[in-house]
């Protein structure tokens, strides 16, 4: 172990990141590619992180999957309603709610004091996205239940059953229109943070995430409605897909060596997986017009590559908060680029 | 809506809604002249009621302390270099043999930089976090949820939501230093100020700090401390310059501190904005999705 600071920054002999002060270094390689940028040289303080980690669990990734599905099946579900397509519009409406649903349950379960969640709502603050996001859900969650309640009609009383048949339409696209702010404003929530794969995304992510909101919304469509009804979804899914990995490309190439931990270890892994499974889908998709087994397992797909996307991008915020090398890196960069 | 999210800031105080100007408080930490002594730590500990939080050999010169977080809100940072202070001669060249020829040990205590512009404040969804009117930041424990999200939105790694189990006092909360609100405000010290035996912690008006650390900056490099340098004095740094200033002997990273430290939130107007445009292409694109085909 190498004590820390045994020489300011420009004294040392130049040498990889590599936070030597760790014992057993890192676990990995850089790829090839990765290797082409010059390794910088940089101090820390036993090798210790310099801004905390979220002290989220998976609830937040989970929640951030579930958004974008409810945001992306809101706007199916109006669609589908509009144009005629009940199977659709029941799996997208029943999607929506039973996604919000979960995901609220998932946000409270991440909080220190449960118990205190409508503490949420005592102010409204646009520097907050958790608060303009607490806001959007009050407003989405809902008019998504009322719009499923509209597919559960017939299980209700009577009088509630013509209620809700008058309303279910208003409530279907008053979702559909706050579906995209569900979906997008996750993005900036984990991006407006010091985490640095995280923050250093913000340019893309909001698109990534969209994108990525399509394909599991599409994905559902896929899995849930006839082939005949699901048209939609299948363009939903190939345009989100299509969206989600352009802006993916983008994000990375403007993230400096922030982009690594996208690339390592369990973030990695689901990077991978979720490029497989979304490429995997989007091929199926043209073939899943004829067959509802195919377009079921294609929706399948699509739904677990969403998935990926979320907690591969959670996990490499963690990594990149918990390594000072992305902290101190970029920023003592920065420094001596402004040095006369 | 007027809050600034950056740059430099005159009345902290007043842009957070305060009337009455009040001067703003603050700390000037002084390594060159911290003896690692720890008093701090233990008055902090004291004075605020904050529980144990773990008794570690760290294998970190004397710092068993390790870093800020919800139960640590002073940390005696510790590094051991063999390098000279200044002109001192550590008298060890002869002593050892090769091993070690010169050797310094730099000391210092770190807390909460109560940021003129605060990300751990921006991003609080509940407004637990506050500005006072000494222009600090604090955490009102009765508001606070624990989601956590100023975690992760600190520059510096200060606050920390407190894990420990219900018997813990403020168990699942975020916490961290309040520069004493409570003494301060009837006119005291804080406390770790108040216990440090050299004067390496002052207290007092930010303006007035501000001038005696570059008094001291200045005698510094006359007597050959050529790298002593100031951090988070300039009011045109990336968090509007702190609440919280220091003196250093060495690069902050070499502290754990960050290099070039940015408040998140001044990128929060353009991600709102991106968002936005995200949200537009998805609907857009389901609309699309409904109008682009035959079935």
């Amino acid at each position: 172990m190498s004590a820390p600071g045994t020489s300011a920054p420009g004294m040392s002999a130049p040498g990889r990141v590599e936070d030597r002060s760790r014992p057993g270094g890192r676990r990995r390689r850089r790829s090839a590619e990765r290797q082409m940028v010059p390794d910088a040289q940089f101090t820390s303080y036993y090798g210790r992180p310099v801004v905390k980690a979220s002290p989220w669990t998976e609830d937040i990734p989970g929640y951030l999957f579930l958004g974008g599905l409810a945001g992306g099946s809101a706007l199916l579900g109006a669609g589908a309603d509009l144009t005629g397509r009940p199977a659709l519009r029941r799996t997208a409406r029943l999607g929506a709610a039973g996604a919000i649903t979960a995901s609220l349950g998932l946000l409270v379960h991440d909080l220190g004091r449960p118990s205190r969640f409508l503490n949420m709502l005592r102010v409204a603050k646009p520097t907050s996205p958790m608060s303009v996001g607490t806001w959007i859900l009050t407003a989405f969650g809902p008019a998504a239940g009322v719009a499923a309640a509209g597919e559960l009609a017939g299980l209700l009383p009577r009088p509630l059953r013509r209620l809700v048949g008058a309303v279910d339409r208003p409530a279907g696209l008053a979702a559909a229109a706050l579906g995209p702010a569900v979906a997008a404003y996750t993005a900036v929530l984990i991006a407006d943070t010091a985490t640095p794969s995280w923050h250093e995304a913000h340019r893309e992510l909001p698109f990534v995430f969209a994108g990525s909101a399509a394909v599991a919304a599409g994905g559902l469509g896929m899995l849930g409605a006839p082939v005949g009804q699901a048209g939609p979804a299948r363009r939903l899914a190939v345009g989100g897909a299509l969206l989600e990995l352009a802006a993916s490309q983008r994000m990375e190439s403007s993230m400096g060596i922030a982009a690594e931990p996208l690339h390592e270890g369990r973030a990695g892994t689901l990077m991978k997986a979720s490029k497989a499974l979304t490429g995997l889908g989007t091929l199926g998709t043209l073939l899943a017009r004829r067959d509802r087994r195919v377009a079921a397992a294609s929706g399948i797909a699509l739904l677990a590559g969403s998935a990926c996307t979320r907690f591969g991008i959670f996990y490499a915020g963690q990594a990149s908060a918990r390594d000072p090398k992305y902290t101190v890196v970029p920023q003592r960069e920065r420094l001596e680029a402004r040095r006369p | 809506m007027s809050n600034q999210l950056y740059g430099p800031t005159e009345h902290v105080a007043a842009d957070a809604g305060w009337q009455g100007g009040q001067p703003r408080l603050g700390f000037f930490t002084d390594t060159s002249v911290c003896i690692g002594c720890k008093a701090c730590e233990v008055a902090c500990k004291e004075w605020n009621e904050v529980p144990e939080d773990g008794l570690n050999l760290l294998g970190s010169s004397y710092d068993n302390t390790g870093a800020l977080g919800a139960s640590t809100w002073r940390h005696v940072a510790f590094v051991e270099q063999p390098r000279q202070l200044g002109s001192q001669d550590s008298g060890l060249a002869e002593a050892a043999a090769g091993t070690r020829s010169d050797f310094r040990w730099l000391m210092e205590s770190d807390v909460c930089k109560h940021c003129t512009h605060a990300a751990c404040l921006d991003v609080c969804p509940t407004g637990s976090l506050f500005r006072t009117e000494f222009g600090t930041v604090v955490v009102q424990d009765d508001i606070c949820n624990g989601c956590g999200y100023c975690v992760p939105a600190c520059p510096f790694g200060v606050i920390d939501r407190r894990e420990g189990g219900k018997a813990v006092k403020n168990n699942g909360l975020a916490q961290k230093c309040t520069l004493c609100y409570d003494r301060i405000g009837a006119g005291m010290t804080p406390a770790c100020a108040q216990a440090c035996p050299t004067q390496s912690i002052q207290f007092g008006d930010l303006d007035e700090l501000r001038a005696r650390a570059e008094e001291r900056q200045r005698a510094l490099h006359a007597s050959g401390v050529t790298e002593a340098r100031l951090y988070l004095d300039d009011p045109d740094d990336g968090i509007g310059g702190g609440g919280a200033m220091f003196l250093l002997l060495d690069e902050p990273e070499v502290y754990g501190l960050p290099p070039d430290p940015v408040v998140t939130t001044r990128d929060l107007p353009a991600m709102w904005k991106r968002a936005a445009l995200a949200g537009v292409a998805l609907a857009a694109g389901a609309v699309a999705a409904f109008l682009g085909g035959r079935a």
